[in-house]
């Protein structure tokens, strides 16, 4: 049976370890080479990496972040932030990522998801989606809209339509990050991730606002998703990978317990 | 040496990094001579079957892979890499490399997996192998073990070939082949212990395949 997947996320910023509470005041909290290895050697499933930099001149820094990663971590990870080209995918792809996530790049030009698709296997390609609630419109009937640069700009999108239509361009997984909830740790918007997963039958993994093993069982079965993401709570010390996954085992999720 | 076979549709890097860390010597090449002294050959492969017969075709490289398959050099594929060794792929309606005989099917996301709810597809994520045969891969590796999964398209081999089998939907077959050529559907190179100990496995095969040489 499939397992779902337990997922830590780090937020790079200029090569070190850093995590902020909606998307502000992020402080440094270590080196993203050395928590890869522990969370790949506590059970981790995957591990998705954020570049939160900006500048040009940290992605060199970055890419040597994920270099390092890949000899070093056996299971797969992915790589987003700062994606806005084919050339962009292919550079972390060859650094060692399996997988890569694009965001704001394909708000602004879908076609990036295809290419990218076309180019290196729709498995490679992990639409994220930034998303806030709203009130409903006819321009947002689901009342989530997309929202970029760390939520401070709203497309006037919906988000049950840009999911569905980064399936059919090509993406192989949907990571659903609210904004709202992120960081807070009351739980994942499980209305959000529900309807999205609904809407695909492609794997959605559910993010923003774990902040207990009991968060994560809520996501991947009344949110109906095929993993979650974690941050705050592991990165802090909170809770360990084999703590939360004993949990959702005994909680019955299916839940890889060998590795 | 273990040879990992080059046809620019392989995840080669990655097996390489996992052979790298194992400490086992590797090569990623397609020279026909490195192939032919190398003790054993890792066939990987990600994207569409496809494009990987395109690309092993263009370059003769089908006729070099099925050659050391004829000779017995121990051969691991891996993912589409195992794919192709059928005769047949549903996927862009391609005839493989009739290694042994079977096809390649689609998922069907309308298969109800143990929640009742329907399959998604492509199949990602750790899922468990039940083996129907003893497999020296799978040697001192635990049986309740996940593996990495990420495909749209799996295995039906003849029956007899059929070594391991993995639920999703339905049961179907995630390792085939016989005694020195093995095909795993899932990617040891990002299983985990696991992978890693089936990688170490295969070579130990290898090493002693060409030692009773």
């Amino acid at each position: 049976m499939l397992s779902k997947r337990v997922i830590p996320c780090l937020d790079v910023r200029n090569g070190r370890l850093t995590k902020g509470i909606k998307f502000e005041g992020n402080v440094d909290i270590g080196d993203p080479v050395e928590s890869a290895k522990k969370y790949y050697e506590e059970g981790a499933d995957e591990i998705v990496f954020y570049d939160i930099t900006a500048s040009h001149e940290a992605r060199g820094i970055f890419l040597d972040v994920v270099e390092k990663v890949a000899s070093q971590i056996f299971i797969p990870f992915s790589v987003g932030g700062g994606i806005n080209s084919v050339d962009d995918m292919r550079d972390v792809l060859v650094a060692g990522a399996e997988k890569v996530s694009v965001n704001s790049g394909a708000v602004k030009n879908p076609d990036i998801i295809s290419e990218g698709a076309a180019r290196f296997g729709s498995q490679c390609v992990v639409l994220g989606m930034d998303v806030k609630r709203v009130p409903v419109s006819e321009e947002i009937p689901s009342g989530f809209e997309i929202v970029i640069h760390g939520g401070r700009k709203y497309m006037g999108m919906d988000a049950i339509e840009w999911a569905k239509t980064g399936e059919a361009l090509g993406a192989g997984e949907i990571c659903l990050n609210s904004i709202d909830a992120d960081g807070v740790k009351n739980g994942y918007d499980l209305e959000l991730t529900r309807l999205v997963a609904e809407a695909v039958t492609i794997p959605v993994i559910a993010s923003g606002g774990a902040g207990n093993p009991q968060h994560m069982v809520d996501a991947v079965t009344e949110g109906k998703a095929t993993a979650a993401l974690i941050a705050s709570i592991v990165h802090y010390g909170e809770y360990t990978i084999p703590e939360i996954k004993k949990y959702m085992s005994d909680h019955g999720v299916q839940t890889r317990m060998v590795w | 040496m273990l040879a990992i076979f080059d046809y620019k549709a392989g995840n080669q890097t990655s097996v390489h990094r996992a052979l790298e860390h194992l400490g086992i010597p590797n090569e990623i090449t397609n020279d026909p001579e490195k192939l032919d002294k190398a003790i054993g050959i890792i066939f990987p492969g990600v994207g569409a079957a496809g494009q990987a017969m395109e690309e092993l075709e263009s370059g003769g490289l089908d006729e070099v892979i099925k050659k050391l398959i004829w000779q017995k050099k121990p051969v691991l594929g891996i993912c589409v890499g195992c794919q192709i060794l059928l005769d047949y792929s549903e996927e862009n309606d391609t005839k493989a490399l009739e290694v042994i005989p079977g096809e390649c099917r689609l998922f069907n996301p309308s298969w109800v997996d143990y929640e009742d709810i329907s399959i998604r597809v492509p199949h990602m994520g750790w899922n468990q192998v039940e083996l129907l045969q003893d497999c020296e891969l799978f040697k001192g590796i635990d049986p309740d073990a996940d593996f990495y999964f990420v495909h749209s398209y799996y295995p039906a081999p003849k029956e007899e070939f059929v070594i391991g089998t993995t639920r999703y939907g339905i049961d179907f077959c995630s390792v085939h082949g016989r005694k020195g050529l093995w095909a795993v559907q899932f990617h040891p190179e990002k299983s985990g212990r696991p992978g890693l100990q089936m990688l170490r496995n295969f070579y130990n095969f290898c090493r002693e395949a060409a030692d009773a040489e």
